[in-house]
């Protein structure tokens, strides 16, 4: 009655969270009906929208590049046991940091010096964005929620003002930053692509799409195959453990929210030198928030979050085209879906567990192995 | 200073700060008794929402005050069968309501009003009317002090005062009854509550319903006193910013008023402090409205990493009580 | 006319899955007189004690209350009854006054200031009558820990209290404390109110009870008015006819205990809420030798445990371990512990011994991950991690012999196996073991046993904590009894009588 139900691990890692994403798309789908849409025919046109095309598959490809980034920001501080919901800030800062470096260097040295040091620049300072409250929570106890929270509102503000003063570019109305140089600006796929000879449609769609599946992959190595990376699970799993086992918490802390802010910053070479090319307000969008909904589905696993990161992809991209398609409906029907699976996937996520569990024994199942339960 | 001026900032504070204080105490209620609210951005946009909805198709204040509290209402018991009835994490749940409002609330509103989510403005009748206006007159005339306490005080709408009222009003509930006193015991160690005969998830939800109303006043009064449309995402944060202000108010109703006074004042000024000139000491130049639009934030920050006093969270605070067997 | 008595169980039955908590217990509490329930740790008289209270159901059994049949199915109809409860761990709200917290739950009234005044008149009246003097409005976090427990005292009186249950209450009390606490209940038992007093100290029993029940694996084994037996008649029945008890040392091979592998001196700690844990306690651990430390759970074991493994550092005192020693400024740290070739097998095996989610493979490297074996420049060598957990697996034959399964997976045996065989592994000096066989199967008990055996003979020192008196018995060549946080005395294996170990973990030396 106290312990939380003992499922089967197949059921864990894969009946359970696809039943609580099929509860999500229900719920969406019955207010998606209420307000006189067809859901069947919704969801058709969404997959047709994100993968029906060659141009759909670039864009969906292209979100799901910044959703990556900030959905393994949200896990790997979640494997040290934090909440980082400053994916927001981060991702802003990491636009500033790459927008900075670009400014700066891109007139003056050729794109293959340039484009590394963009990258570099955008990670520092997310890096530093997520640093700081880790520093406070491991050295002062500040809670990562409420702080990474507050950071969110003081990188917009951070933002705002160097856009509107310092950064703007000289007679431009909008608070902008000037173009960047070319050898400054990620080249696009469909760019990449022509220059091998193949023709692709035009869309944002970058070489950061690279740039994330690396990060997917460096971020699999760290977490499950290296030292720190066994250290930083030890103290999100069990902190007594790894006390005992002589792990310092403190600085694993801060290694985690600092790579976790450097994680979401390179958002800003998707964005910000790959789309934009100058820096702008409001080019995370909700991107941060989006991630921990990616991270919760994906089990804060990387390749959970490879899928889910792509599921929300389609979703953005799908909600583009119908929302050209068919008048009256709009990209926030996937907003309010992501919600939903927060809900369903993140905080009611074991609601539907003890009757899969009764279901699944009535059909029959888990006869021969009981669940073992160290006394 | 001009006292007109005075008078005028002190009244514009006031009345930025109803929401804030509103969705403050809402905090404090449901975070004393042990239950983490990340959503009140949520339930303040939900609420504001069901307030314009309902005014513009009814054109009735007692309607779209009633939607509201519902629909508040309904979020927090929400809140509650996730977080207490089925032991969820209280972040994500929080997080949960207020990115399904953000998004449900445009895609009403396009349904029902095809203006791109916005609502047409509620009719004047339901908005909310100035009071005690004739006192306020009789006020302007006492000399000294007279025009800017009739300026600064008298002659707002009702939820201001209300706000007030209900400032003492959940004082005088935690700190003066029984359930006051429960409630707080519960967010710091339900064991012993549990051990004393009582039920600590029922005070949960009934902490949570009180949040639920509380939020939806604040939500109401975004459309029935400042704009008379919905906009999307018209709380801009602000639902975060009263959690601050009670974080900076250590989770007292007193305490957050005045953080919330504060965080209000700044933005009252903000505008007004924009271009006023830096002395020379700290580089010159001027100060940047953004600096003031951060303070709040920057200031909670400082708190919570111990630097001016400490804030202490209710010590149960996130935690699903789980009896021991 | 024969007043019934205050408490009567009959026959009552309790168990918990495969343990048999409680066989046929019967308990007989005359009214007014102070009752002392004496026994180890799972004793039977905690259970017995929760049942009465209402936080369990028998099984099976009758429970008469002042004459009257009683089903007690919960803690309020246990208040209802008159039976109030004082807990080892305080139910107290910190940041709320003495007063609210006797008042909570309830409160005469709704509006809490006419209630508190009322309350607080009550409280005076009760205060006098008993001699139990609290600081009403001060904030329970400012009150030392002998008011807090008058606090809880005074709680159940509030409620009506007429029969008090009180579990371990001298465990966090100083010797001043404990004198007013005697004086108290004396008191009480003059006004009328029927007291049960669940302790292990033996000298307390015989200076303040009237009767006492003597509990042991279940059963009642002793149940007599205190004018009628001893302390060394309580001693022995505690501890009871052990089969094996004090035996000739075995014919180990190996040297005869030899160099000084570890040595504490002085040791003093105190916990969170000021309570000394550990007070001038000193050991010596040799070669070639098992150091057994006897005494019921709670008197400093495990913060023995915590101090010498590197996971606590004490106030005062200073470790000397091999050539190198150890002050408060600059204590051991667990990995200095494992440098320096002293292993630990925690106590507690879920929390601190294994990270449950990790597979086998991993938690089988806990504490030794840096180690160039498993850890080359920041890359954990999983070929090796992978390989060494199939030979721990298969030497100390850990079921089922799968690297890659789940921690939690495995059966509580034989995830006690597997961190036995991780902490043997390096070939320790010294090894602290605490509780090795809690909630482990016969078989891997004797194994567990065998092995530790083995690295004494091949001449290292094992620290062994047990609340497990027979397994202290079966392995210890010296035996050291821990009481209060101080050592109690030291007995050579083959002169533990039950009257010597009771003695000692009583309390009474």
């Amino acid at each position: 009655m106290t312990q939380p139900t003992e499922l089967p691990r197949w059921m864990d890692v894969a009946l359970l969270p696809a039943v609580n994403l099929a509860i999500a798309l229900l719920v969406a789908g019955g207010v998606v009906m209420l307000v006189g849409f067809e859901p069947g025919q919704v969801l058709a046109l969404l997959v047709k929208g994100a993968f029906g095309s060659r141009s759909g598959l670039s864009y969906t490809l292209y979100y799901a590049t910044t959703f990556v980034f900030t959905g393994l920001a949200v896990a790997v501080a979640f494997h040290g046991g934090l909440f980082n919901i400053g994916g927001e800030g981060q991702a802003m800062m990491g636009g500033l940091g790459a927008g900075l470096v670009a400014l700066a260097l891109g007139p003056h040295l050729p794109a293959w010096l340039v484009l590394p040091l963009v990258v570099l620049g955008a990670a520092l300072a997310g890096m530093v964005w997520g640093a700081i409250p880790g520093a406070l929570q491991a050295w002062r106890g500040s809670h990562t929620v409420i702080t990474t929270i507050m950071f969110n509102f003081i990188a917009a503000a951070l933002l705002s003002y160097l856009l509107v003063n310092p950064l703007r570019e000289p007679g431009n109305m909008s608070p902008e930053t000037a173009l960047f140089a070319d050898s400054a600006r990620v080249p696009r796929v469909h760019e990449a692509l022509a220059w091998l000879g193949i023709e692709w449609p035009s869309s944002p769609l970058n070489l950061s799409v690279l740039l994330a599946a690396a990060a997917v992959l460096c971020t699999w190595l760290a977490l499950w195959k290296t030292r720190g990376g066994y250290a930083l699970r030890a103290v999100g799993f069990a902190p007594d453990a790894a006390q005992y086992a002589g792990i310092r918490p403190r600085w694993l802390i801060l290694a985690s929210m600092a790579a976790s802010g450097a994680l979401a910053g390179l958002v800003g070479v998707n964005e910000i030198a790959g789309v934009h090319g100058r820096v702008l307000f409001d080019f995370v969008a909700g991107a941060g928030f989006a991630g921990i909904a990616v991270s919760l589905i994906g089990r804060n696993h990387p390749l959970g979050i490879v899928l889910a990161a792509l599921l929300f992809g389609a979703l953005y991209q799908g909600g583009s085209e119908i929302s050209f398609e068919v008048p009256g409906f709009s990209r926030d029907t996937v907003f309010m879906l992501q919600g939903l699976i927060v809900l369903f996937s993140g905080a009611m996520a074991q609601v539907a567990a003890p009757a899969l569990l009764r279901l699944w024994r009535a059909a029959g199942g888990g006869r021969s192995t009981q669940a073992k339960a160290g006394p | 200073m001009d006292e007109l001026m005075v008078g005028s900032i002190i009244a514009s504070t006031l009345r930025v700060s109803v929401p804030l204080i509103l969705c403050a105490l809402a905090g404090v209620l449901c975070e004393r008794s042990g239950v983490i609210d990340l959503g009140l951005e949520g339930k303040m946009l939900a609420t504001a929402f069901a307030t314009a909805a309902v005014g513009v198709f009814t054109g009735s204040l007692s309607l779209a005050l009633l939607a509201a509290l519902a629909v508040g209402l309904a979020l927090s018991m929400l809140h509650g069968y996730a977080c207490v009835s089925q032991r969820g994490d209280h972040v994500v749940l929080g997080m949960a309501i207020t990115m399904t409002a953000a998004g449900m609330t445009v895609v009403l509103g396009i349904a029902w009003f095809a203006q791109g989510g916005h609502t047409p403005p509620v009719p004047a009748g339901v908005r909310l009317d100035p009071w005690f206006t004739g006192a306020g007159d009789r006020v302007a005339q006492l000399p000294g002090v007279g025009k800017v306490l009739s300026l600064a005080l008298f002659g707002h709408n009702a939820m201001v005062y209300l706000t007030l009222g209900l400032v003492a009003g959940v004082w005088w509930l935690l700190y003066r009854t029984r359930f006051g006193l429960r409630l707080r015991a519960t967010g710091e160690n339900p064991a012993m509550v549990d051990a004393a005969g009582v039920s600590v998830k029922a005070l949960r939800y009934q902490a949570l319903a009180l949040n639920g109303l509380l939020a939806s006043l604040a939500g109401s009064y975004l459309v029935l006193a400042q704009n008379p449309s919905f906009i999307p995402n018209m709380t801009a944060g602000r639902g975060y910013m009263a959690l601050a202000a009670m974080i900076f108010g250590k989770w007292r109703p007193v305490g957050a008023l005045w953080a919330c006074l504060l965080f209000g004042f700044l933005d009252a000024v903000g505008i007004r402090l924009q271009g006023v000139a830096l002395p020379e000491a700290l580089g010159g130049g001027a100060v940047p409205v953004q600096a003031i639009q951060a303070l709040p934030y920057v200031l909670t920050v400082v708190l919570l990493a111990g630097f001016i006093g400490k804030a202490v969270a209710p010590r149960a605070l996130g935690r699903p009580y789980v009896k021991e067997r | 006319m024969a007043t019934a008595p205050a408490v009567a169980m009959r026959h009552i039955e309790k168990r918990f899955g495969a343990v048999h908590a409680n066989r046929d217990v019967a308990l007989t509490v005359a009214a007014g007189t102070v009752h002392g329930i004496v026994g180890e740790n799972g004793a039977g008289k905690s259970t017995l004690m929760s049942i009465l209270y209402g936080f369990y159901e028998a099984d099976s059994g009758q429970i008469d209350i002042e004459g009257k049949p009683a089903f007690i199915k919960g803690s309020a109809q246990a208040i209802a009854l008159g039976i109030g409860m004082v807990h080892q761990h305080f139910m107290l709200v910190d940041t709320l006054s003495a007063l609210d917290n006797v008042m909570l739950g309830a409160e005469p009234g709704w509006r809490l200031t006419p209630a508190r005044a009322k309350v607080r008149q009550q409280l005076q009246a009760l205060m006098q009558s008993t001699g139990l003097q609290v600081r009403l409005d001060a904030l329970v976090q400012d009150l030392p820990v002998g008011e807090r427990q008058r606090l809880e005292i005074l709680k159940a009186l509030y409620r009506g209290a007429r029969i008090l249950i009180l579990d371990e209450p001298t465990a966090v009390l100083t010797p001043q404390e404990t004198e007013q606490l005697f004086v108290t209940l004396r008191g009480l038992r003059e006004r009328g109110t029927t007291i049960l007093l669940i302790t292990h100290k033996l000298k307390e029993i015989m200076a303040l009870c009237d009767f006492v029940t003597v509990m042991r694996a279940g059963q009642v084994v002793l149940d007599t008015a205190i004018a009628e037996t001893s302390l060394d008649g309580l001693a022995q029945a505690m501890v009871g006819r052990r089969v094996n008890l004090g035996r000739e040392p075995d014919g180990r091979q190996g040297p005869q205990p030899g160099r000084l592998l570890m040595s504490a001196s002085g040791l003093w700690a105190t916990d969170s809420l000021g309570v000394p844990r550990l007070q001038d306690v000193s050991l010596a651990l040799r070669a070639g030798e098992i150091v057994g430390i006897a005494g019921v759970s709670g008197n400093g074991q495990s913060e023995l445990l915590d101090v010498l493994s590197g996971l606590l550092a004490p106030d005062r005192g200073e470790l000397q371990v091999g050539d190198r020693r150890f002050t408060p400024t600059q204590w051991l740290t667990p990995d200095q512990a494992r440098a320096l070739r002293v292993a630990h097998v925690p106590e507690d095996r879920h929390r601190r011994g294994l990270v449950l989610p990790f597979g086998a493979w991993e938690s089988a490297v806990l504490g030794y991950q840096d180690r160039p074996r498993y850890n080359i420049r920041g890359w954990m060598r999983q070929a090796h991690m992978h390989q060494d957990t199939a030979d721990m697996m298969a030497r100390y034959d850990v079921r089922p012999r799968n690297p890659a399964l789940r921690s939690s997976k495995f059966s509580g045996g034989n995830q006690q196996k597997l961190v036995l065989a991780r902490e043997a592994a390096p070939l320790p000096q010294v090894l602290l073991v605490g509780q090795p066989t809690r909630g482990v199967d016969i078989g891997a008990i004797e194994f567990i046993h065998g092995r530790l055996r083995a690295m004494r003979d091949a001449g290292g020192a094992i620290l062994l904590v047990s609340s497990e008196l027979d397994e202290i018995l079966a392995l210890a060549d010296r035996v050291v009894v821990m009481n209060a946080g101080r050592v109690a005395g030291e007995l050579a294996i083959e002169a533990c009588s039950e009257q010597a170990l009771g003695r000692l973990m009583g309390g009474a030396q």
